[in-house]
C-alpha cells in the first residue's frame, strides 16, 4: 500500500501547479504576508536589546560572550521554526478551505505535494527572514549574511529539520484531522530547550545531553557559537547534523506514508474536521 | 463476480468496516461505459463511503474496486487523470479566483491547452462573468457550476457526483442536470450519481442502485422499479425500500 503512494512518477508541472496555488493565496492576503515578518521582527528586537543590555552591564567573562550570540541564535531559531511553520501552514490551508479531497483525488503524488510544500516553506521563510536580517544589521550591526558558507550550512540543516517535522505533522493532520492542528503550531517548541538554542549543551544534565545530541539543530547551534565566539567553523558538526537530518527526514517520510495509509483505512481524508 | 475488462467501474463484494460497524456491507455492481447510474439511499446508507472507495480515498476492508481496469486504491495513479468528482461538501480555495482555481486543477490533471479548456467550460457552464472573482464571493449556484467545471476540466471518462444539486434552487438544479446530460451524451462518459433527490435520479439515470444500511436493497432501471413496486414515482419506491416493503403486494399493504 505504501508503495502505491511512493510511485516512480514525478511531475514538475504538478509541483508548480501547487506552488502557484499557494502563491496566489499568499499574494491575495496582506495579513498573511505581514504575519511572516511581524513575529520574527519582534523576536529579533527583543533578544537584540537583551543582548545589548547584558553586554553593557554584566562586565566580562564567558556569560557575556555567550549572551553576545543571542541575535544570531534567534535568527537561526526562526529559520528552524519558520521553515516548519511555512510547510505546515501551507498544508493547513488545504484543510481550512476543505480542498483536501480535491487534492488527494487528483493525480498529484504525495512526493509532489511535499515538494510543493517545501518550496513554499523557502518562499515564506525568505519573505520573513530577509527583511528581519536587514533590520538586525540596522539596529545591532549583526550581519547574518557575513557568515557566508557557514550560514548556508546552518540554513540547509535547519531547513531539513523543519521540513522533516512538517512532513510528520502533515501525516498527523491527515490521520487525525484538525484535532491535530495545535501540533503544527507548537511541536517545534519542544526543540527550543532540547537543541540548546541560547545556551551550550554542557548546561544540560548529562542524560539530557544524549537527547540533545540526537537532534540535528543542536549541532547547528553549537556550530554557531563556535563561529561567533571562537571564530571557528566546525564543518564536523555540520556533517553530523546532516547525517542526523537524513535519518530524521527518512523517518518522517515513512511516518507520513504510514499515517496517509492509516487515513485511507480510517476514512479521514474525506472528513478533515475535528 | 469477476470484473469484465469492458466495465468502467466494477465493484465486487465490497466491505468497509469502521470500528467493527459495516458502513458498506458486501456490495457488488458494475457500470458499463457511457452509462449513468443513480446511487440512492438515506443518510448513513453507505453512498459516500462507496464513492470514496471508488475514488481511492478510502481503503476497502474487503472486496475490490476496479476503475477503468485499475484496482483502487493501489493502482489509482494509473487512472486518476481519467476520472474526476464533484461534491458540495468539498470546496475550492475561497481566496483564489475561479480562473486561478481552474488553472491550478487543469495543470494538476495535465490538461494540454489550459486557457482554451477554461474558455470552453466558461462558455458551456456560463462562468464568464465571474471567472476573475474569488471563489468565496460566489453564490451557492455559481460555486456549484465552478465545482462542476473543475470536475469536467480533464474530460473525465468516469465522473463521480455526490449530491451535485444539493442546496440549489430548482432552476439552477435543473440547469446543472441538463449540463450533465449533455456532457455524458457528448463524451460517452460513465457517471455515478449519489443523490437524495428522486426527481433528479428519475430524470438522469438509466439505472438505480438503492442502498440501505450498507447493502444494496435493489438494483434496476427506474421503469422496472416503478413497475415492480407498483408506484408512480421513485420517491415512493425509495420509501418502500426504506421501510422494508420489497414489492407491489407488500407496498399495497
Amino acid at each position: 500500500m505504501i508503495g502505491s503512494d511512493v510511485g516512480m512518477s514525478f511531475s514538475v508541472k504538478r509541483v508548480s501547479a501547487m506552488v502557484r496555488r499557494y502563491w496566489y493565496l499568499l499574494r491575495s492576503s496582506w495579513p498573511r504576508i505581514l504575519d511572516l515578518i511581524y513575529w520574527p521582527t519582534v523576536q529579533m528586537l527583543m533578544w537584540g536589546f537583551l543582548q545589548m543590555y547584558v553586554s553593557q552591564n554584566a562586565g566580562g567573562g564567558p556569560f557575556v560572550r555567550a549572551a553576545g550570540v543571542f541575535i544570531g541564535a534567534v535568527l537561526l531559531w526562526d529559520i528552524l521554526f519558520r521553515g516548519q511553520l511555512g510547510f505546515s501552514i501551507s498544508f493547513l490551508e488545504e484543510m481550512y478551505s476543505h480542498n483536501l479531497a480535491n487534492i488527494m483525488m487528483s493525480p498529484l503524488r504525495p512526493v509532489e505535494f511535499i515538494s510543493a510544500l517545501m518550496i513554499m516553506s523557502v518562499i515564506r521563510l525568505s519573505i520573513g527572514m530577509i527583511p528581519v536580517s536587514l533590520l538586525a544589521i540596522a539596529f545591532f550591526g549583526f550581519n547574518l549574511w557575513a557568515l557566508g558558507l557557514a550560514l548556508a550550512a546552518f540554513f540547509a540543516n535547519l531547513l531539513l529539520t523543519g521540513w522533516a517535522v512538517g512532513i510528520f505533522v502533515a501525516g498527523l493532520l491527515l490521520r487525525n484531522g484538525m484535532g491535530a492542528e495545535s501540533m503544527a503550531w507548537t511541536i517545534m517548541f519542544l526543540f527550543l530547550p532540547l537543541t540548546c538554542v541560547y545556551y551550550p549543551v554542557a548546561v544540560l544534565p548529562a542524560w539530557l545531553q544524549y537527547v540533545a545530541w540526537s537532534l540535528p539543530p543542536t549541532y547547528v547551534f553549537e556550530g554557531m557559537r563556535a563561529l561567533l565566539i571562537d571564530h571557528v567553523f566546525r564543518a564536523d558538526l555540520m556533517l553530523e547534523a546532516l547525517a542526523f537530518n537524513v535519518v530524521l527526514f527518512a523517518a518522517a517520510s515513512y511516518a507520513f506514508l504510514r499515517l496517509l495509509q492509516s487515513a485511507r483505512v480510517q476514512g479521514t481524508l474525506l472528513q478533515t474536521g475535528e | 463476480m469477476a470484473a469484465a475488462n469492458t466495465d468502467a467501474v466494477a465493484v465486487d463484494r465490497l466491505v468497509k468496516l469502521y470500528k467493527g460497524l459495516a458502513a458498506v456491507d458486501g456490495i457488488s455492481f458494475r457500470l458499463a461505459p457511457g452509462s449513468i447510474t443513480g446511487l440512492l439511499g438515506g443518510n448513513g446508507a453507505g453512498k459516500t463511503t462507496t464513492i470514496a472507495m471508488i475514488m481511492g480515498l478510502v481503503t476497502p476492508t474487503a472486496g475490490t474496486v476496479c476503475v477503468l481496469g485499475a484496482r483502487m486504491p493501489n493502482e489509482r495513479y494509473r487512472v486518476l487523470h481519467r476520472m474526476n468528482f464533484e461534491s458540495p461538501y468539498v470546496d475550492m480555495p475561497t481566496r483564489l479566483t475561479v480562473r486561478q482555481n481552474l488553472s491550478v486543477f487543469a495543470q494538476l490533471y495535465g490538461v494540454a491547452d489550459i486557457g482554451a479548456r477554461i474558455a470552453e467550460l466558461a462558455r458551456d457552464l456560463d462562468l464568464a462573468e465571474f471567472l476573475d472573482r474569488p471563489n468565496g464571493k460566489l453564490s451557492a449556484g455559481q460555486k456549484t457550476r465552478v465545482s462542476l467545471a473543475k470536475a469536467l476540466l480533464n474530460k473525465p471518462e468516469v465522473l463521480l457526483l455526490d449530491e451535485p444539486t444539493a442546496s440549489l434552487d430548482p432552476d439552477t438544479a435543473d440547469w446543472v442536470r441538463s449540463r450533465l446530460e449533455a456532457y455524458r451524451r457528448d463524451n460517452h462518459a460513465t457517471i455515478l450519481l449519489a443523490s437524495h433527490n428522486m426527481n433528479e435520479v428519475e430524470r438522469l439515470c438509466e439505472r438505480v442502485v438503492i442502498m440501505k444500511r450498507g447493502r444494496i436493497e435493489d438494483d434496476d432501471t427506474p421503469a422496472h422499479l416503478l413497475s415492480r413496486y407498483g408506484r408512480e414515482t421513485l420517491e415512493e419506491v425509495f420509501l418502500d425500500v426504506a421501510r422494508g416493503r420489497r414489492n407491489a403486494r407488500e407496498a399495497a399493504q
